[in-house]
């Protein structure tokens, strides 16, 4: 990667948000299925369940996997769309026509991916908070943390897998497929870590916890980057 | 394609030879070990389960070295290969799986619990599985063997990481055995269905493949008659 290359990558970046910032169109999907995704949990698990009065509700206990399933499902949409208008339009032989490295269209759609994940996230959390009554805002910073490691995470598999699908028959039902299973590590050690952060860490895990999330991340972008140009071969 | 016949031929070796050595350890683990202490003959279901994910683990293996030779070399040879590897992969698995959970009932007093190796396998079984269903969603043959190699080698990469996370998350499986702590008949008898499944994995690949490679070229040639 040259500098010429990080250049590509902004611009690419750049375009797509700017896309989505006119259009909006899956932004908005987006936020009303995860807000909908968290009023549903409260249904499902039962009126009672968020007991503000009792030491800690039932709705408050599982809040971390709640908001991490809630980050996945919509998330998928996001990412889904990341190479969906080009492939549409036909502006992929444009993107692949272009010269220099294929990792700056990577990580170009990774940060605009990136960025309308943390967009969703910053909306979703204080949804979450109103919803099942924890209080964040005192334990912001372990909060924030773990949001940040887990959506790299996310965003680095969902971009790639997103690349790959592209073209396919039944794209929406085989990128959560392929998708999911590689990315239990992360939904795994987010959960664990948004827990810990939330109601205390008695144990003094939450630094382990992030310590797999964030190999996880370095892995995952390592592998992704490395591979990535077999993806876009036409 | 003298490669190709090359790897058939052997496959029927393999599958001849495999005919005598799963004879052989099937009367070895059911009338020669002995009777284990604390499990009763519950534990003789070992001598299928433990060779299944040996069988298991070549297929995968032989599926992800062909699917990274595939990305460099571009052969068709390499992606029926790989595509024959997490066919039989997927077979092993499941039957590793099952012999497991039905294993787990009796001494475990569960079907399945959320332990490391467990859950490790299942998502293993997930992960190729979805090999098999991308493979089935696309037609041009180039892009297909070169996605399925990419969703192959991800895979793999992952796995590692994966069985950590789930490890660090919960673990109820027994540690494995060693040969020490293990009676040296029961051992003779496990290394026997070890080399049977071996075979018999070799065998149902280089069939796999046959049929793969049969099909690519029918595919290829329907391609040629459009063109």
């Amino acid at each position: 990667m040259t500098r010429a290359d990080w250049r590509r990558t902004w611009a690419i970046a750049w375009k797509d948000l700017l896309t989505e910032q006119r259009a909006k169109t899956a932004f908005n999907a987006m936020i009303f299925f995860a807000a909908l995704t968290l009023f549903t949990f409260g249904f499902a698990l039962g009126p009672d369940a968020s007991g503000a009065g009792e030491a800690g509700g039932l709705l408050r206990h599982v809040a971390p996997g709640l908001i991490w399933v809630a980050i996945l499902f919509s998330g998928v949409l996001a990412v889904d769309r990341s190479f969906q208008l080009e492939a549409e339009r036909g502006g992929l032989e444009g993107l692949r026509l272009y010269p220099g490295d294929r990792k700056a269209i990577y990580f170009g759609k990774l940060i605009a991916n990136l960025i309308v994940l943390f967009a969703l996230e910053i909306v979703l959390i204080p949804v979450a908070g109103i919803l099942y009554s924890i209080d964040i805002w005192p334990r912001l910073a372990g909060v924030a943390a773990v949001i940040a490691a887990g959506t790299i995470g996310f965003a680095a598999m969902g971009t790639y897998y997103a690349a790959l699908t592209v073209n396919l028959r039944a794209r929406q039902v085989l990128l959560p497929l392929l998708l999911f299973p590689v990315l239990i590590p992360v939904v795994i050690a987010a959960v664990k870590g948004m827990s810990l952060a939330l109601n205390g860490d008695v144990m003094g895990e939450f630094g382990s916890w992030m310590r797999l999330l964030g190999a996880a991340d370095v892995l995952f972008l390592t592998i992704c980057a490395l591979t990535f140009e077999f993806v876009l071969e036409d | 394609m003298a490669q190709g016949q090359r790897i058939e031929r052997l496959g029927w070796l393999a599958g001849w030879l495999a005919v005598p050595a799963l004879g052989f350890g099937v009367y070895l683990s059911i009338f020669w070990a002995p009777e284990d202490f604390m499990m009763g003959n519950v534990q003789r279901i070992m001598y299928v389960h433990f060779p299944s994910w040996i069988a298991t683990a070549i297929s995968y293996l032989t599926a992800f070295v062909c699917s990274i030779a595939y990305l460099i070399k571009r052969r068709p040879t390499m992606d029926y290969l790989a595509h024959a590897g997490v066919s039989v992969g997927v077979l092993f698995n499941t039957t590793g799986l099952l012999t497991g959970s039905i294993w787990g009932r009796p001494t475990w007093g569960v079907w399945w619990t959320w332990d490391a190796r467990l859950t490790t396998t299942a998502l293993m079984l997930v992960i190729f599985l979805g090999y098999l269903a991308v493979r089935s969603f696309l037609e041009d043959p180039e892009a297909r063997a070169r996605i399925a190699a990419l969703v192959a080698t991800i895979g793999f990469f992952t796995l590692p990481i994966v069985y950590q996370s789930v490890k660090w998350w919960r673990t109820l499986h027994q540690p494995q055995s060693s040969p020490n702590t293990v009676d040296p008949d029961m051992v003779v008898a496990l290394r026997v269905m070890f080399v049977a499944f071996a075979l018999l994995a070799a065998y149902l690949i280089s069939r796999r493949y046959a049929l793969a490679r049969v099909e690519g070229e029918r595919e290829r040639a329907e391609l040629q008659a459009e063109a």
